[in-house]
């Protein structure tokens, strides 16, 4: 393929370098050295990739974290224009603005649809393996441009903003990270069979109500411990679905397995571990309270995990 | 009973538990999961080591999603984007916060159902467009908000994003979740159609909806509520 997931691997490598350049000469920043050091590691893992020894690796995964952990990862005092002076330029390009803003789904909407099959020669265009990454890069790529244009402004001043944002999200930049990484050490471990082992011994699943309560339950408390719904599905539907719920009650297989995967979705909902849903935005749109979009979604997510296990109970004959 | 399943390993889950109840850093939390979990299964340090690194090589295309489009949102951030969505949403007269907001919940969760997930997002969506013109909506019919009422709105933004893509994307045939259910039902020996799979999401999709745009209108009704205490503070002082 021409364009492959490693080029915007070094991208971000080259913009976590650039960090750590700008934070170590940024005499705003208190910890300005230690917060270098961290961006400047996390920056080895994006350049180097799979050169990087595994051991090698996870070593600078647990100084990352070190780092982190100790509260020595801060921001610098941002550079932002006054209020003015945005509000006048807002006025002057108006709704251009939206323009470079919208290029980002378009493109990533037109290759991943259009140029999905495009060759040039006897190679792919696009990474067919990760057509949807690699379309959303070359909308971020082609935003950048169309900003710089409309703004006259250089890709650095680009990169100094991306910098600031990263500062405003510290280190829950890399917590979704790795979280995947425990999601995977986890499966590794057998946490998932000790799970699904538990639950089906000592729950009671004599009733075909409570047979739909443990299972929607299940796959929503199971995916608030593994942050992610699709490792809650296969543990609990072996568990509990597909041996009581169709072996035992009959139920529509396609019911149970729709169902039980929405009902993982609302654990998804009332977790930090799924970090870059819940946990990120909450950096990102610089909240004070880091659960606060989790407060914002359990008037949502408990009430509709009652409604999935009714409708459960009700539809799972069609 | 003798069973051969090793339950040690549950002690991960009760390290990652207890931690984020004790509040500690998350960051420091999931490290020292890890080595629980490792130590529970009886896997050796330096195999640990290699598996985490491994992992955490593999998996670094996740934070891509997030990090691509900074330098062109954070751009157009500095020549105003924001100020022009919310001037733009101040002049629509019926707008309020939760009005927009359901707006958006169904337009994204239309779009994720036709498998269009990349039309919205945190990074590219909703911190320089959905979040603020939410504020401004609530500016431009009661006045200046208290800092508590700007970042519950702001939380309500990212949660009616996560809502709307979540419980759109599993009523598209082609998405991932479906192709796993599938998978995974005919390892068991389960034929089952996935255009019936994601047609029997539908239910909860629409009641996700309704439920999620019933707390959006209790949004609206808090902003009020709160809008007006402040306003009779106001006056007497």
């Amino acid at each position: 393929m021409i364009v492959s997931l490693d080029v915007f691997y070094v991208l971000v490598g080259l913009l976590f370098a650039a960090c750590a350049v700008m934070t170590v000469r940024d005499r705003t920043n208190p910890r300005r050295v230690t917060t270098a050091l961290f961006w400047g590691l996390y920056a080895l893992v994006y350049l180097l990739g799979e050169r990087l020894p595994p051991a090698v690796a996870g070593g600078l995964m647990i100084a990352m974290a070190l780092v982190a952990g100790c509260g020595f990862v801060k921001p610098g005092r941002a550079d932002v224009l006054p209020e003015a002076t945005r509000r006048a330029s807002a006025v002057r390009l108006g709704s251009r603005l939206l323009v470079p803003a919208l290029a980002i789904p378009v493109v990533t909407m037109l290759g991943s649809v259009v140029l999905k099959d495009v060759h040039v020669g006897a190679r792919f265009l696009l990474d067919p393996k990760n057509v949807t990454l690699v379309s959303m890069g070359c909308g971020s790529i082609a935003a950048l441009a169309l900003a710089c244009w409309l703004t006259r402004t250089t890709p650095l001043q680009g990169v100094r903003e991306a910098r600031r944002l990263i500062d405003a999200m510290s280190w829950a930049v890399v917590l979704p990270h790795m979280l995947a990484v425990l999601g995977l050490l986890f499966s590794e471990a057998g946490v998932g069979k000790a799970v699904a082992h538990v639950a089906t011994s000592y729950f009671p699943l004599d009733s075909r109500l409570l047979a739909c309560a443990a299972f929607c339950v299940g796959m929503a408390l199971f995916t608030v411990v593994m942050g992610n719904g699709f490792a809650a599905f296969p543990v609990i539907a072996g568990g509990i679905g597909i041996p009581v719920l169709v072996g035992v009650y009959r139920a529509d297989p396609a019911v149970m397995a729709a169902i039980g995967m929405f009902s993982a979705y609302c654990g998804t909902l009332m977790t930090p571990m799924a970090a870059n849903f819940n946990v990120v935005p909450a950096a990102l749109l610089e909240l004070t309270d880091k659960n606060a979009v989790i407060k914002a979604q359990l008037p949502t997510a408990l009430p509709l995990l009652g409604a999935n296990i009714l409708l459960l109970y009700f539809l799972m004959y069609r | 009973m003798h069973t051969a399943v090793n339950l040690w390993p549950l002690l991960g889950i009760a390290a990652v538990a207890a931690g984020f109840l004790l509040r500690a850093n998350p960051v420091l939390v999931v490290i020292a999961a890890c080595g629980v979990t490792g130590r529970a299964a009886h896997l050796p340090v330096a195999h640990l080591l290699e598996s985490l690194g491994g992992a955490f090589i593999k998996t670094r295309n996740l934070p891509l999603i997030l990090l691509l489009p900074l330098a062109a949102i954070g751009l157009l951030e500095r020549f105003g984007l924001k100020e022009h969505a919310q001037a733009g949403i101040a002049r629509i007269r019926s707008a309020t916060t939760g009005r927009l907001l359901t707006v958006y919940l169904l337009a994204r969760e239309v779009a994720a159902a036709f498998g269009l997930t990349s039309l919205g997002g945190h990074p590219n969506m909703v911190r320089p467009l959905v979040a603020p013109m939410a504020e401004a909506a609530a500016e431009a019919r009661h006045g200046a908000l208290s800092e508590g009422l700007r970042q519950r709105i702001r939380a309500m933004s990212a949660a009616t994003d996560n809502v709307g893509l979540f419980f759109g994307e599993d009523v598209f045939v082609a998405f991932g979740a479906i192709v796993l259910m599938q998978t995974i039902l005919k390892a068991e020996g389960i034929e089952v159609d996935p255009v019936r799979m994601a047609l029997w999401g539908l239910p909860t999709a629409v009641t996700a909806f309704v439920i999620h745009a019933w707390n959006l209108r209790r949004l609206d009704r808090r902003i009020a509520r709160e809008s007006a205490r402040e306003t009779v503070a106001g006056r007497a002082r």
